[in-house]
């Protein structure tokens, strides 16, 4: 008897998950499906009504068409995010593990003034400092080179305090016996520290691979020369030349999203697990 | 760690941390004074660096009281006062979701957070050509409602709720898993006791699940101010500014100055405003806190 009179009530919120979660997953989904079906029409099939998942003649001139694009290439541009983004990649994390390193385990006197000064980089928000790197850059004749895009990563306060925080619950024991023992510091950070933060790194790392590879204004501003701008900043200048050619950008989204979907597929577990580390976007 | 204070110590030491010290002396302290010395000077960009001039707080002022300045922050307001009720909903909504178990958990989290890993310009991109007036997707499918959409981004009142509705779809999954992990570190015990009441579903999200997250909540706001109010990627590509400069917002005028124009000095000080700006907002908020937000657990 009980279970009859709870049954509808169950029923009904049992109903109203299900309705959720399908409306979010519609929401999610559908502007990615529209891409992915947009991209696959001809010029003339994308303005239709009543909307057409499925094209009726599937073609793949939009690809084409971002393949054989006058001025600029989208297949150098995909060579450039993917150097770039390593390279960041390793510039921004390398640093930041060495100094979280001193930070951590090797303090001397001044350091945690010196920490502190760091905690408070975080605070300015990376506009103020925006317009002078650009004009320290151009002084130092670094302006349309990719080490000037990279060097500005060297400034990772943030990534500096994550790799501290998780590098402090170190035993010290393990470097201290292996120091006895005649290993000298770089042998003690690279093969005791670094394995022992491993996920914490590798998150580091995907993390700030993923935020490379998707970074538009600095990428804008620094490299001018077609033929060494980023994917993202290709993308960008495409929305502005082919406003009626939606099949064209929707090409050029997919090939974007595409491969940052894969690494994200593949490492999912360590992208998640940076949620839990502090927010980084 | 004890290692004595050698001299290979202290090499080794200065090794690991220089990289990084440089990288924040030249890239991040250094440029904090440059642009508080651009930003009291007449700089042009295409001029040589000699010819800077001071002009004390004449850039500050002209934004200050130019008639460009009230129009910014209110397209920032807007987007703002749209986005952060959006925002929250929909967190916490996807969050509640992804904290039950049911079949396809695994995939149902990778497809929330889809739009997170896709960069800001092919959002844009895409969320363009949904928003698109007659063929975009939003509108064909309100039409099928019997509604008939606005032209969004080329609507003067309807391009900034457009700019939030993709922001919203974008950033949604990654403030649910913040959520999340909120709602993960409550003890059961605290509905067993509800439960023993009788109280339903509603009141237990009212009067436990909120306020027990309610740390969260604050967090998640303070943080979108502060991005809010550096909106930049999506208004760029979206609409430039536009139309007829209804959606500008501070990093694109600032930009603009810069990049555009060449105005370095008014570009500084207009990132001065906007830092004043977020750290005003962010005390308002830790004030405001102590109101509504709960420690206790």
């Amino acid at each position: 008897m009980m279970r009859n009179a709870i049954a509808p009530r169950k029923f009904i919120r049992g109903t109203l998950f299900y309705l959720m979660l399908i409306v979010i997953i519609l929401c999610t989904i559908l502007p990615f499906a529209w891409m992915v079906s947009s991209s696959f029409k001809g010029s003339e099939a994308i303005r239709t009504i009543p909307i057409r998942w499925i094209p009726e003649r599937p073609t793949l001139e939009g690809y084409e068409r971002v393949f054989n694009m006058q001025g600029f290439s989208f297949a150098r541009s995909s060579l450039n995010s993917l150097i770039l983004a390593i390279a960041c990649t390793i510039v921004a994390v390398g640093s930041a593990t060495m100094a979280a390193f001193v930070f951590s385990k090797l303090p001397f006197k001044g350091s945690g003034k010196i920490f502190g000064l760091y905690l408070a980089t975080m605070m300015i928000p990376g506009t103020v400092t925006m317009v002078p790197n650009y004009i320290i850059l151009r002084t130092l004749g670094l302006l349309d080179t990719y080490t000037g895009l990279i060097l500005p990563s060297l400034a990772n306060a943030f990534g500096v305090f994550l790799m501290r925080q998780s590098m402090m619950s170190v035993n010290d024991a393990y470097m201290e016996s292996a120091y006895l023992d005649g290993a000298s510091l770089y042998r003690i950070f690279f093969q005791i520290m670094l394995p022992m933060v491993m996920p914490t790194l590798s998150t580091m790392i995907l993390l700030s691979f993923m935020g490379s590879w998707n970074s538009y204004l600095w990428p804008l501003i620094v490299l001018t020369s077609t033929d060494k701008q980023t994917l993202q900043v290709v993308l960008g200048n495409m929305n502005g030349m082919y406003k009626n050619n939606e099949h064209v950008l929707m090409a050029g989204a997919v090939l974007t999203i595409l491969p940052i979907l894969v690494v994200y597929l593949v490492t999912q577990r360590y992208v998640d697990q940076g949620i839990s580390l502090g927010g980084l976007k | 760690m004890y290692i004595p204070n050698t001299a290979g110590k202290r090499r080794a030491t200065a090794v690991f941390l220089l990289p990084s010290m440089i990288g924040v002396v030249v890239f991040c302290l250094l440029p904090i004074l440059a642009s508080a010395v651009f930003s009291v000077m007449d700089y042009d960009l295409l001029m040589p660096m000699n010819t800077m001039k001071y002009v004390g707080f004449n850039n500050f002022a002209r934004i200050l009281t130019g008639s460009e300045f009230p129009k910014v922050l209110g397209h920032t307001f807007t987007y703002l006062i749209l986005y952060l009720p959006l925002i929250l909903i929909t967190s916490v909504g996807q969050a509640l979701i992804l904290n039950k178990s049911f079949k396809g958990h695994g995939l149902f989290r990778t497809i929330c957070y889809t739009p997170v890993i896709t960069s800001w310009v092919a959002a844009a991109v895409v969320w363009q050509w949904v928003l698109s007036g007659k063929y975009g997707l939003l509108n064909q499918m309100l039409s099928t409602f019997g509604i008939t959409g606005p032209a969004w981004l080329n609507s003067k009142e309807w391009a900034m709720p457009g700019i939030v509705l993709a922001a919203v779809w974008k950033d949604t999954g990654y403030y649910a898993l913040m959520v999340l992990a909120a709602l993960k570190s409550i003890d059961p015990s605290c509905y067993e006791a509800a439960d023993i009441d009788g109280a339903n579903g509603l009141r237990k999200l009212t009067r436990i699940t909120l306020p027990l997250i309610s740390p969260t909540l604050f967090l998640l706001i303070v943080i979108n101010i502060i991005y809010g109010l550096q909106v930049f990627d999506s208004v760029l590509i979206m609409t430039n500014g536009g139309p007829g400069g209804a959606t500008t917002v501070f990093l694109e005028r600032i930009y603009k100055y810069a990049f555009k124009q060449y105005k370095m000095g008014l570009a500084s000080a207009y990132s001065w405003i906007l830092f004043a700006l977020i750290l005003i907002f962010t005390a308002i908020q830790f004030r405001l806190q102590r109101k509504w937000v709960n420690y206790d657990a």
